[in-house]
């Protein structure tokens, strides 16, 4: 086997110029400053950060870059940035900052070429495919795009499967029902994604204890997995403290050891 | 001046970084002659090993500035992921032969479905041999990985880490002056910026 650790991943969540933590892609609670969260992230020594401009796409715009330089001058981890990626351009210029990985969401949809387009020019490895899920009242999840908004009908496996296609190097799989809930990932849809797709699926939404996170990796076979309010607050219900599960007992959970 | 060699692959900005984060002021070149007055060298990399290969010889006068800086003014020289992989022989990624400075190969990770490709993520790199590269890293430091490729080289006193993702490979090599690293150094947190002060000591 490997000495190879699972990645467990902060999502920081941009709006405008502040980190926010939403529950259910609704109800921002703020959360900080981003270039003051990620020092404490740094000293931490977390895996990777993962950021998401969440009102990028809503407002038609693409990537804050003067606030994502001033990130990357302050980070000394894998970086990956989503939010607004519309063109192969907008990706080299969050390349060109520091950052290793886009995120494409929205844009997949309309412009099929995109995600190939920056996969044959900075490798697989730099592109994540960012799929949302929300199931309806009858238990039938589907892919949403637009921050959540805008339902596209389509099977979260499908879809999975078409972004692997196009050269999407892994996935992150965010259940907006679970997000922000502390309540446990969605261990159906992990496992059905990652039983399909041979790239890494990194788990998002509703990790709550060190228990969730190892459910998502031995349950839903997550390569990676992402945490949003367990490393923003300090408890469900509870003021803003920026931390990281100790790790000694996070891999003693996932690796066993 | 340590000088970042920029032949058009891979991220340079976060080494820029994190060269200024340990007191270094380090200036990116792509001109053959203003990489000829380096006092130290760091070829970085991200892509393909031919695709690297076919830029380096292609721009006029670098690939002989390069063998000049390693080979005769021994200034020191340090590979960075693609950029370690180019200082061997060749590679199973490609056709063309590598810069050769250290003799070894790059070989593809096994494909059986067992470990995903590329190996992506932190690792344990166990140091070997004692090198000022490696000094004061500790026993057990961990770096960010990202390869589908991973080095051989044909001597064992050229390996100074090795690491394992299915197979045992060399995380970090050096002949003389010349040194490369498999991982980020400038995305591995402490563990990379104690290589890369190393590095600017030397």
């Amino acid at each position: 086997m490997s000495s190879l650790r699972t990645r467990i991943i902060p999502v920081l969540l941009l709006r405008g110029e502040s980190l926010v933590k939403t529950t259910r892609f609704g109800k921002f609670t703020y959360v900080g400053d981003p270039c003051n969260t990620v020092r404490i992230f740094n000293e931490l020594e977390v895996d990777e950060l993962l950021f998401l401009d969440i009102t990028a796409t809503p407002e038609g715009r693409g990537p804050n870059l003067p606030l994502l330089a001033d990130i990357a001058s302050e980070c000394f981890m894998p970086l990956g940035y989503g939010g607004g990626i519309r063109s192969l351009d907008d990706a080299k210029s969050v390349f060109d900052i520091g950052f290793e990985k886009v995120a494409v969401n929205s844009a997949s949809l309309v412009q099929p070429r995109l995600l190939t387009d920056i996969a044959q020019t900075y490798g697989s490895q730099a592109v994540i495919a960012s799929v949302d899920v929300k199931t309806n009242v009858f238990g039938k999840p589907s892919v949403r795009i637009e921050a959540g908004r805008r339902n596209t009908d389509r099977d979260p496996v499908l879809w999975a499967v078409e972004m692997e296609r196009r050269g999407a190097g892994e996935l992150l799989l965010t259940s907006i029902d679970r997000e922000g809930s502390w309540n446990g990932f969605d261990l159906g849809l992990i496992r059905s994604v990652a039983d399909a797709v041979s790239v890494p699926v990194t788990a998002h939404g509703g990790a709550g204890s060190i228990g969730h996170i190892g459910e998502a990796v031995h349950c839903g076979r997550a390569s990676a997995v992402a945490l949003g309010s367990m490393v923003v607050f300090q408890k469900k219900g509870m003021g803003v403290l920026v931390n990281f599960p100790d790790a000694r007992e996070l891999h003693a959970t996932l690796e066993g050891r | 001046m340590t000088t970042i060699v920029d032949y058009g692959m891979g991220n340079l900005g976060s080494l820029v970084n994190m060269l200024r984060r340990v007191g270094v002021k380090a200036v990116v070149e792509s001109n053959p002659s203003a990489i000829s007055s380096a006092t130290k060298l760091i070829l970085p990399g991200v892509g393909a090993f031919d695709a690297a290969m076919q830029r380096i010889n292609g721009v006029p006068g670098l690939r002989e500035v390069l063998d000049r800086k390693a080979i005769e003014e021994r200034t020191p020289i340090l590979g960075v992921c693609l950029g370690m992989q180019l200082l061997t022989n060749s590679s199973e990624e490609g056709q063309l032969g590598g810069l050769g400075w250290i003799a070894g190969t790059a070989r593809r990770f096994p494909r059986d479905g067992r470990l995903k490709v590329p190996h992506m993520g932190w690792n344990i790199a166990h140091p070997g041999l004692p090198s000022p590269l490696t000094a004061g890293v500790g026993l057990e430091p961990r770096y960010y990985f990202v390869h589908s490729y991973y080095v051989l080289v044909d001597e064992p006193a050229h390996s100074l880490m090795r690491s394992e993702y299915g197979v045992q490979f060399d995380a970090a090599i050096a002949r003389d002056n010349v040194f490369g690293v498999q991982f980020h150094p400038e995305k591995s947190h402490r563990f990379g910026m104690q290589i890369l002060a190393n590095f600017a000591a030397l």
